[in-house]
């Protein structure tokens, strides 16, 4: 009988149930990450594609762009290796739009006007809704990882590399997650979160994804490559694919990454405390 | 042949309408190219300096035709997007009632992804020449490029066409714009076929995207190679998938 109620109230109403009463923030988190974790493992579309599309660029251009290693200065790895950190970054940009789309059906829906009438705090709903992204997160990184070592590419900082690699993606995709977060609880829409996909994809093609950058023979385009904050992220990755221990990659690498983490949930927490108070 | 003709400019006219009036459609669907041409001729232009790159144009006009034709392509897949919308919207529903001749829906659908690649392909083209590119080719070999773009463009609206009107729903786009994608990237685009190794030199040899490429840039180099070839593995495709286009036109009708 128990079973049937909750059946038919479904995971959404379970989350209002469990927060009807004064729970403490942990439990508040764990009940709104519970839901989102759930979701987002049932929705298989939202997990395939998104961590397909970067495996299928990586096997082509891993091997289209080989040539590239024969031009002077360049690393002495395969391009496979040098390529390797681009599926990182390309998934934490998928991560953004399905956390934003997520967020933004919850407001369309009503789910969000609910949840308002809960003790729930804005914090704990939006460190919470980010849990299924960070699931995701962590196993498409397990899996890129595991296609690069399975396509012969060595991880030259070793076994400890491999899991700060892993803890890098990680943060990496949960700032991403909190950008589309942040326009989804701006704009309430997500069709706004998809739209901003294009622009998200453009960071990462004004990189230094696809050559170092000192091997960008263009100026305006080595410029903006410098400037540009993916070219750090993508660079901390990489350096403990073909490097090794890089104390300064890495410093720029989780220092970006932790400035994006801070500069988008700081915004987003700030946007979901506008919207809870509108409701 | 006046009610086809008639069917196929309305639709032609509601499309090419859509798409210049609706900045969520006309903007990405530019600024994507000019993103791959900026990215891959200014980003990776080092490796023209490959032992064996040879191509006298330059590594910009390398990288340009490819995007040109692949402004092409994505400009048929982006047009299959808004059939599956018209048909999520009940539009092409109405629209299958109220139209005398249907196959002119189809003839209408490819002329719109025809024109609005026709935008999409100046800006890419303007783009390249303002960065410099070389143009060696004569006005006929040049022609001869665009003809290859406008039959690219022809077979994969004819393609997204088909996918859009038998799935009839928008969450067909990755499965619309998935195997033209493949297919494109598993061509030799960052360097000649002969500089590719391994799987990717197997796969792109016998790829006829490769022809296709090669022929155009051979066109815009000034030295055409294989074009007629190139002309023959479009129209074929062109046949085929005016097939598939006309199974899902006929799916559809049945779906009622």
């Amino acid at each position: 009988m128990r079973n049937r109620s909750r059946h038919r109230r479904g995971v959404a109403g379970d989350v209002v149930a469990e927060l009807a009463g004064h729970p403490a923030l942990i439990e508040q988190i764990g009940a709104v990450g519970r839901r989102s974790i759930t979701r987002t493992l049932r929705q298989r579309a939202l997990l395939v594609f998104p961590m397909l599309f970067p495996l299928i660029l990586f096997a082509i251009n891993g091997s289209a762009l080989n040539a590239a290693t024969r031009i002077p200065g360049f690393p002495p790895v395969s391009y496979r290796a040098f390529v390797l950190a681009v599926p990182f970054m390309q998934g934490a940009l998928f991560i953004a739009v399905t956390a934003g789309i997520d967020l933004a059906r919850d407001i369309e829906s009503g789910f969000f006007n609910r949840l308002a009438l809960t003790p729930l705090s804005g914090p704990a709903l939006l460190a919470g809704q980010l849990g299924g992204a960070l699931v995701v997160a962590l196993i498409q990184s397990v899996v890129y990882l595991l296609v690069g070592l399975a396509t012969g590419v060595g991880i030259a900082s070793g076994v400890g590399g491999a899991l700060v690699l892993l803890a890098l993606s990680i943060l990496i995709a949960f700032g991403f997650a909190g950008v589309g977060a942040l326009i989804a609880l701006r704009s309430g829409s997500g069709e706004a979160v998809q739209a901003i996909f294009p622009l998200l994809f453009v960071t990462l093609f004004l990189s230094s994804a696809s050559i170092p950058r000192p091997l960008i023979a263009v100026t305006w385009f080595r410029d903006v490559a410098t400037y540009n904050p993916v070219s750090y992220l993508i660079e901390g990755i990489r350096s403990l694919v073909i490097t090794g221990w890089d104390g300064r990659a890495l410093a720029l690498g989780f220092g970006f990454a932790a400035a994006l983490v801070i500069i988008t949930l700081g915004l987003a927490g700030s946007a979901m405390t506008n919207r809870l108070a509108r409701t | 042949m006046s009610r086809f003709l008639s069917v196929a400019r309305a639709v032609a006219w509601r499309s090419i309408h859509n798409t210049l009036v609706s900045p969520a459609i006309i903007v990405p669907s530019i600024v994507f190219p000019l993103f791959f041409l900026a990215a891959f001729a200014g980003g990776l232009s080092k490796i023209a300096q490959v032992p064996n790159f040879d191509y006298p144009p330059g590594y910009t006009a390398f990288q340009y035709v490819f995007v040109f034709l692949q402004s092409a392509a994505f400009g048929g897949v982006f047009t299959g997007f808004a059939i599956a919308r018209d048909f999520d919207s009940g539009f092409a529903r109405r629209l299958m009632l109220s139209a005398p001749r249907r196959s002119g829906i189809i003839a209408g659908y490819a002329l719109g992804a025809l024109a609005r690649w026709v935008v999409t392909g100046s800006v890419v083209t303007i783009a390249a020449l303002a960065a410099g590119m070389n143009v060696p080719g004569n006005p006929e070999e040049l022609a001869g490029m665009v003809g290859i773009g406008v039959m690219v463009n022809v077979v994969a609206g004819l393609w997204a066409c088909g996918v859009a009107m038998f799935l009839r729903t928008e969450q067909a786009g990755a499965l619309i714009q998935m195997p033209v994608f493949v297919v494109i990237f598993l061509a030799p685009i960052y360097v000649p076929l002969h500089l590719l190794t391994g799987w990717i030199h197997s796969v792109a040899s016998v790829n006829p995207a490769t022809t296709v490429l090669e022929a155009a840039r051979g066109l815009l180099a000034g030295s055409p190679i294989d074009v007629g070839l190139a002309f023959v593995l479009l129209a074929a495709g062109a046949v085929v998938m005016g097939a598939w286009a006309r199974g899902g036109l006929a799916s559809a009708e049945r779906a009622g």
